[in-house]
């Protein structure tokens, strides 16, 4: 197994405040990396910088091999990214609005067609693609959002908060959704959350953030190993609050 | 960018407020045309045609305005209805995350929204003075010759650039706020006083830097007035209506008429001066043109280097 994301004593500062401290991560082809901590801690700030979208004040990064502040544009054509509360053109369908994003990564027209179709089935939107994305619900957006991804073939998906705001039946499609992605097409998946009892359930690994800190990283066994004694079942929730009560 | 640019023109001319403005501009070109046109004819009646006449049309002022100060009012609403929202309105969807985020360099998302402002603007207005020489042509029965549709050829260039100059001031004001409202009303504040307040500050500031202490003194007075014309010459609108101004009516000498001719002087004017060539008047019109497309380019160039910068946030 390679790294596809390795980082190196990765910092950024906003001013006086360090939103992101010394940073050093690994995430491995393959698997399901759950990014976990409560709002603020970083997880954004992170994502940006994996993505080039933001300057590191220290350290480095590397995505697939790539350094994000070289070669941006070589990571965004092979990482598909889920922003935060992602946006949509509200006046256009979902088919037009998947059209412009395979546009803007210069798919060729009649592989994006098939391409598209493909995204909308995959995500259950099939029958919904015509519809203005005006009317289209919170779950469906997000699946929309997700289907925007794939239509260029990523081998990375780093998804922010893509469980934020759904109700229980649609976090677990959602789940199921990322899940089957990662399983059936092999696509290694970097998710952030701060709502770690609702993915715990699909991370192979998770990383626990802290107020820029990485204080955990590994299997949410051996984080309840490590935290809470043998006898305890692996309860992420809890570990997360043993954390979090010691920084 | 050209998918970008793609985009933004399809939803340009089918955005409503897009058309209702050129609608309202086009209608009351015509109208004012019409007018002017056909004031024209009667006045020009028995009389022979004066050489150029048919730019008259533009810059006879029928009813109320002339067609040429009518446009020197309203392209820059044209400019900043496109652009006011270009950026922030993708910040508010938060659909600027997501473009930032393919595999496109983040400069093609805003040259792509100005040029397509630009093709926008540029499609506007040759249709416009195509329908409108259309209507002279019919009302007056007069045929331009081939220097007065070199003349209307760059009075059309110094326009679409004028209205791009509100346009990257627009697109400038979107980058710089984040609320749809705040950028419209500054690019509206602006315009506002470029184009009714400068002659005002042009002269709070000649009185300032040389102040006339004894109003007889001719050479304290003339150097006031030079002072008040540089200085109005910061505004795009005084740039862009003496350019035009020097453009279609080659029998203007100075820029600041001392007396207000109307339209017969204007005809038998013509028999004591001799016009002002095309070469000539490109060479008195050519600095206006430059500094208008300097403001431009500073305009958009501002607004590219703080986009190029900005860290982009979908919350
Ligand atoms: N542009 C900015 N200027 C100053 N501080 C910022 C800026 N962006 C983020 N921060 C701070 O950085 C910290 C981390 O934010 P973020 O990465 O968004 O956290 P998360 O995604 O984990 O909720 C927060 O405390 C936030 O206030
Ligand atoms: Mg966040």
């Amino acid at each position: 197994m390679a790294a596809i994301i390795q980082t190196e004593g990765l910092t950024r500062r906003y001013g006086a405040q360090t939103a992101v401290d010394g940073l050093t991560l690994e995430i491995q082809e393959g698997e399901i990396f759950g990014f976990l901590g409560p709002n603020g801690a970083g997880k954004t700030t992170t994502i940006l910088m994996l993505l080039g979208l933001t300057e590191p004040t220290a350290g480095r990064a590397r995505v697939l091999g790539v350094d994000p502040t070289h070669d941006p544009l070589l990571i965004k054509r092979q990482v598909g990214y889920l922003p935060e509360n992602v946006g949509f053109y509200d006046d256009m369908t979902g088919r037009e609005n998947l059209r412009f994003m395979a546009e803007l990564n210069r798919i060729p027209e009649d592989r994006a067609r098939a391409k598209i179709e493909e995204a909308l089935t995959i995500v259950g939107l099939n029958g919904e693609g015509d519809k203005l994305v005006g009317a289209y619900s919170r779950g469906m957006r997000q699946r929309l959002g997700i289907a925007e991804l794939l239509i260029k073939d990523p081998k990375l998906l780093i998804l922010d908060e893509p469980t934020l705001g759904l109700d229980p039946d649609g976090v677990n499609k959602m789940l199921d959704l990322i899940s089957s992605l990662n399983r059936e097409r092999g696509i290694t998946v970097m998710l952030s959350s701060h709502q770690l009892e609702q993915v715990q359930r699909i991370c192979h690994r998770v990383g626990i953030m802290i107020k820029g800190r990485l204080v955990a990283l590994g299997t949410i066994e051996e984080l309840a190993k490590r935290k809470l004694g043998d006898a305890a079942g692996p309860n992420l929730q809890e570990i997360y609050m043993r954390y979090f009560k010691e920084s | 960018m050209w998918t970008i640019c793609r985009k933004e023109l399809a939803d340009h001319f089918s955005s409503t407020r897009f058309l209702i403005l050129f609608c309202l501009i086009l209608m009351v070109a015509l109208v004012s045309t019409y007018m002017a046109a056909s004031g024209l004819r009667e006045a020009l009646e028995g009389l022979s045609k004066p050489s150029q006449v048919f730019l008259m049309i533009y810059t006879t002022p029928g009813k109320f305005i002339s067609l040429v100060q009518f446009i020197a009012f309203f392209g820059p609403l044209l400019g900043i209805v496109m652009g006011f929202d270009a950026i922030n309105r993708e910040r508010q969807h938060r659909t600027l995350a997501k473009l930032v985020s393919q595999p496109i360099f983040r400069d093609a998302v805003i040259n792509g929204k100005f040029l397509a402002g630009v093709i926008t603007v540029s499609v506007a207005m040759v249709s416009l003075l195509l329908l409108v020489t259309g209507l002279g042509f019919l009302t007056v029965g007069v045929v331009p010759g081939p220097e007065e549709i070199a003349r209307l050829v760059i009075y059309l260039v110094i326009s679409v650039a004028y209205v791009s100059f509100w346009l990257g001031l627009a697109i400038l004001f979107s980058i710089l706020f984040r609320s749809l409202a705040t950028s419209a009303l500054a690019a509206v504040a602006l315009w506002v006083f470029f184009s009714f307040f400068i002659g005002f500050a042009s002269d709070l500031v000649a009185n300032a830097l040389a102040p006339v202490n004894n109003p007889r003194d001719p050479d304290e007075l003339v150097a006031n007035e030079r002072v008040a014309n540089a200085a109005s010459l910061v505004s795009p609108a005084v740039l862009y209506s003496q350019a035009t101004s020097t453009i279609l009516d080659p029998y203007r000498r100075t820029h600041r008429g001392l007396i207000v001719t109307g339209l017969m002087e204007r005809i038998s004017l013509e028999r004591f001066q001799s016009p002002l060539p095309l070469d000539q008047s490109l060479a008195v019109v050519w600095p206006y043109l430059t500094s208008l497309a300097a403001l431009t380019l500073i305009c958009f160039g501002v607004g590219y280097v703080v986009f190029m910068r900005q860290e982009i946030r979908s919350v």
